[in-house]
């Protein structure tokens, strides 16, 4: 049985109308049929954090929720966060460290990060670990991550000053 | 909500109730479930909020763990809550779960209900019949099996505020963050002349409900540590799992005892 749904919702700023299949998750809608394929699908379930974005400014599981309930709703991804220049400190830090392995996770772990940041001035490492525990995949790639985090943390909480 | 209780008595068992979706959109994905409609609460009026009313903290079904988590009311009057949340799942389910999903759904491996439990909290619920509460030591009937019957949507639950002379303790074993517990223990008791009475305990991840173990809660009030962790060996028989046996759950057990113990014991700061 295939139902649809109608929906509006801003996507990275855009404004979509679409109808979409009532079974499909966020991320599969972002990435089949808007072409965002920096969120990942990784396993599904809600464990990997792969699929992270932002639905009403706070970071959910793009496998976890329906597309057919994100109407009215202000979606983010990483292409959207990496466009406004949000970010960009983040992610230069994790290049700068090597911070990843093969990257897959990358766009989640960004995300999580960020709002970590937001929250949490300057997070002890272990709070940083915690934080981003959702977001483990199979690699061993973590402690670069985490100085990465780190880094900027105290980079922006210098900025503040 | 009227409407939801209509569709879910029109639609029976093909209908599933849609909150956080947390665990349920999981199972679909998993074709572990497939309801032929799903009945999105998110948007109903007046489910979420926590308030504090007659002695009690009121929780909206609809309010997300990350809410709790960060609620003054919550930490000061259901401080086991304050505890327990930040185990549960990741941030990003934190924020997108929700406290009456939690109950509802009623995973044996999840801390919220046997905080419940633990609490001696109610639950709050509307069907065709009207509304109800159940308490927590009658809600929790068998492997997913609650209270909640067909047509009924569980809208708040209710734990007695706590008072000066209210210790709790919470403890669970993972072996990530955010993990499903090996096994896991919340608690609550009355400190009376540097006793404890009236000692709730709730187990997590042992079995098929959260399960209260009687007789070590007996021994406990006694303030006998060990026999309470020498008791659980009748109190307890948990299956094995995919994580760990059933021998190595119920170890744990009385090592999550005597954390939480001294985490009711201790002076508090």
């Amino acid at each position: 049985m295939n139902e649809y749904c109608d929906v509006n919702l801003t996507v990275n700023g855009e404004r979509i109308s679409e109808r979409v299949e009532a079974r499909k998750t966020l991320v599969d809608f972002l990435r089949d049929d808007l072409g965002l394929t920096g969120s990942h699908v990784g396993c599904e379930h809600g464990v990997c954090g792969a699929c992270t974005v932002r639905v009403d400014g706070v970071v959910v599981r793009g496998c976890l929720m329906l597309a057919a309930q994100c109407d009215g709703a202000k979606v983010e991804t990483i292409e959207g966060v990496s466009d406004t220049g949000e970010i960009a400190d983040l992610q230069q830090a994790f290049e700068a460290r090597n911070a990843l392995q093969c990257g897959f996770c990358t766009p989640g772990m960004l995300l999580t990060a960020q709002e970590l940041l937001a929250r949490d001035s300057v997070p002890s490492r272990d709070a940083i670990r915690e934080h981003i525990s959702g977001n483990y995949c199979r690699c061993t790639g973590y402690h670069a991550i985490v100085d990465a985090v780190e880094a900027v943390a105290k980079a922006r909480a210098g900025e503040r000053e | 909500m009227d409407d939801a209780v209509r569709l879910l008595q029109e639609h029976g068992d093909g209908a599933k109730i849609l909150a956080g979706g947390q665990s349920l959109i999981a199972t679909l994905n998993m074709r572990l479930s497939a309801p032929q409609i799903l009945i999105d609460i998110n948007k109903i009026e007046g489910l979420g909020g926590i308030a504090l009313k007659d002695g009690f903290i009121v929780i909206g079904a609809l309010t997300r763990h990350a809410e709790a988590e960060r609620s003054n009311l919550v930490a000061k009057h259901a401080p086991l809550l304050a505890k327990a949340i930040p185990q549960i799942g990741h941030p990003a389910i934190r924020n997108r779960g929700t406290i009456g999903g939690s109950i509802a759904f009623a995973d044996p491996a999840a801390e919220l209900p046997a905080c419940l439990l633990a609490l001696g909290g109610e639950v709050e619920i509307a069907g065709a019949t009207g509304k109800r509460t159940v308490k927590a030591d009658d809600f929790f009937r068998g492997l997913y099996e609650t209270a909640i019957g067909p047509g009924d949507v569980l809208t708040a639950i209710r734990l007695p505020a706590a008072t000066p002379q209210m210790r709790c303790g919470f403890g669970e074993l993972a072996r990530r963050h955010g993990d499903y517990a090996l096994a896991g223990l919340a608690a609550s008791a009355r400190s009376e002349g540097g006793k404890l009475c009236d000692v709730r305990l709730a187990y997590f991840g042992v079995g098929l409900t959260p399960v209260r173990p009687r007789k070590a809660e007996a021994a406990l009030a006694n303030g006998d540590i060990d026999a309470a962790v020498a008791a659980l060996d009748g109190d307890l028989d948990p299956p094995d799992d995919i994580q760990a046996t059933g021998k190595v759950k119920k170890h744990l057990a009385g090592v999550l005892l005597r954390r939480v113990f001294k985490q009711m014991v201790e002076p508090r700061a």
